[in-house]
């Protein structure tokens, strides 16, 4: 399993009820279920992969997170889980209020465009970066609000959503991010995974 | 046929190779009155294992009966589901027990307008009760005592039979492991009653329909039957599926013959679908289960509506839906789903995206009966293991 999702698991606490928006083929659901005895759902829109999480016994709705969240009540899941995918919704914001009305807490993961290769490429050499977390070009990218991991600590703070820890992601490394070494880690990490709520 | 079962709960009667059980149970209709005593056709597939928790009960749909696979009997076609059911196939024969019971209000072997009338010894005809879709599913919960089931591994179906498992759950919310409905509603639309309505006024237009009276005659309202199963037949496809299937091609013909013979193949196809029907099927039977269908309204029969109809279910769904089904929309089956959610209950969906409509749930489309596969094995697993708890 990816070091990201080591993370994720190593965040939720065993025997809560998780929702995992944009769940792939299931493999962080299935982590969760079989190792720590948590309840999960996942919402995907591929389907083929809502046919993998089947074919595993794992319940899945397929949907897109931007239109169909509504769907589930209020505070209904101890968390709700988003990997690498706020930064590809047209309305980052309203899913990611919506996120929190779902769960009593949330995870989310972005790729950080704070990272320091990625920042070299655009200062450098003056195109758009692709690198290992951003493997797509310009044009056919799917994400359309890149942001750092600065920026979504600024987000949290404007909109008054509670920051409880975020790790920073370096290959094998990780390391917690607070607001004294924000500047040191936006530029070493690859990735950011906040628990908030 | 009543008195034989007087010393037995229920009795096995074959006629015409037809499985029935007679219950004798009396079963209490939403319309106030109460049948007991009656004939209820069934047919299964593949073996009961030991511990009995391999059983799927399948429902079937407005037209269909309980011949799902194999050769059906009386017809000589292949069963309705074929493409779902068999061995190998994705409810797998070979592993599971599959059951499947004619609906009462039918015309297959269980209780329906064809049959006689105890009271005066004439076929029922309309003073046949009218039947809802919870009477047909407690009649075919009598099965289940019968054949000693107390947990169905899953149960299914597609269209009605789908309203029918919905009812199923709601009523019997500890006899399914696990339940797969497809294309289906938990309320009729208006749409839908308009197009039933068109097939009743179909039948009872043909003057040979005589007010039901027809089955002591011992004849058949054919062309009004025909006509109301071409109306259905219309809605099971989709606009760009019947135009790729017929678009404007000719029948076995070079130029328009400036009659109203049938000039056009979608023609063809609908008087050929129609009047095959007749052979097969009781117009009055046709009455009954479209209002069945008609008075299906899940929510109305819950305060709190839907979410407290799925209230308490441990049961695990999988809703699926067709992208073009018009009949039975995705909305509408996004709905059960967003009712399941609500209530909490384990709720796993699939849009299967495909041109074929409403009929697609009989047909070979692969990615559904792969899902379809998926869930029941994977469910199947979780059962046993369940079971071994």
């Amino acid at each position: 399993m990816k070091k990201e999702f080591k993370v994720i698991a190593g965040l939720l606490p065993n025997n809560t009820r998780v929702l995992d928006v944009g769940c792939g083929d299931g493999s962080l659901m299935s982590f969760l279920r079989e190792e720590k005895n948590i309840e999960v759902r996942g919402l995907e829109l591929n389907q083929e992969n809502v046919q993998q999480c089947i074919s595993k016994g794992l319940p899945v709705i397929q949907g897109n997170a931007e239109t169909e969240l509504h769907q589930f009540p209020d505070q209904s899941f101890d968390y709700v889980v988003l990997s690498q995918t706020l930064q590809a919704f047209y309305n980052p914001e309203e899913v990611l209020k919506n996120l929190l009305r779902i769960g009593k807490a949330v995870i989310v993961s972005i790729p950080n465009f704070g990272y320091w290769k990625v920042r070299m490429k655009l200062l450098f050499f003056g195109v758009m970066p692709v690198t290992k977390t951003l493997p797509n070009t310009w044009y056919n990218t799917p994400n359309l609000h890149m942001c750092t991991i600065k920026d979504l600590f600024k987000f949290c703070d404007e909109k008054n959503i509670n920051i409880k820890q975020v790790v920073g992601v370096n290959e094998d490394k990780t390391s917690l991010i607070k607001k004294s070494n924000l500047e040191i880690k936006n530029l070493f990490s690859k990735l950011g995974i906040f628990l908030i709520g | 046929m009543p008195s034989l079962a007087g010393l037995f709960f229920w009795m096995n009667v074959k006629t015409e190779d037809i499985n029935k059980i007679i219950v004798k149970k009396p079963l209490k209709l939403d319309c106030g009155k109460t049948i007991n005593n009656f004939p209820l056709a069934y047919e299964t597939y593949g073996k009961l294992n030991a511990n009995k928790d391999n059983a799927i009960l399948v429902f079937h749909a407005l037209t269909g009966d309980q011949f799902v696979t194999g050769t059906n009997p009386i017809t000589n076609k292949e069963g309705w589901w074929i493409t779902a059911v068999g061995p190998g196939k994705a409810i797998d024969t070979d592993k599971y027990f599959v059951i499947c019971a004619n609906v009462i209000g039918g015309c297959m072997g269980s209780l329906g307008p064809k049959d006689t009338n105890p009271e005066n010894n004439q076929p029922y005809g309309l003073d046949f009760p009218v039947i809802t879709i919870k009477d047909m599913v407690k009649a075919q919960e009598s099965l289940l005592e019968h054949l000693g089931i107390k947990k169905l591994l899953c149960a299914t179906g597609g269209s009605m039979g789908g309203m029918q498992l919905l009812q199923f759950c709601a009523t019997f919310p500890d006899k399914a492991f696990s339940a797969v409905p497809i294309a289906c509603s938990s309320s009729h639309s208006a749409q839908n009653i308009a197009l039933n309505e068109l097939a009743r006024q179909a039948i009872m237009a043909d003057p040979v329909w005589d007010n039901g009276k027809y089955v002591s005659k011992n004849v058949q309202p054919k062309n009004g039957l025909a006509v109301a199963r071409m109306v259905g037949h219309i809605s099971y496809l989709s606009e760009k599926g019947m135009q790729e299937k017929f678009g404007r091609k000719l029948q076995e013909k070079a130029d328009y013959e400036f009659s109203f013979n049938a000039d056009f193949q979608v023609e063809s196809y609908l008087r050929h679908q129609g009047y095959a029907f007749v052979e097969r099927f009781d117009a009055n039977s046709i009455l009954y289960i479209t209002r069945a269908m008609d008075y299906f309204d899940l929510s109305r029969q819950y305060k709190g509506g839907l979410v407290e109809a799925f209230k308490n279910q441990n049961t695990k769904f999988l809703v699926i839906s067709f992208s073009s089904d018009w009949l039975y929309t995705t909305k509408e089956n996004k709905d059960i789903v967003i009712a399941l959610n609500a209530s909490g209950a384990d709720v796993s969906y699939s849009e299967i995206i495909t041109d074929k409509g409403h009929d697609s749930f009989l047909l070979n489309e692969p990615e559904f009966l792969k899902t379809l596969k998926g869930f029941i094995d994977s469910m199947y697993e979780k059962f046993k293991n369940e079971k071994r708890i």
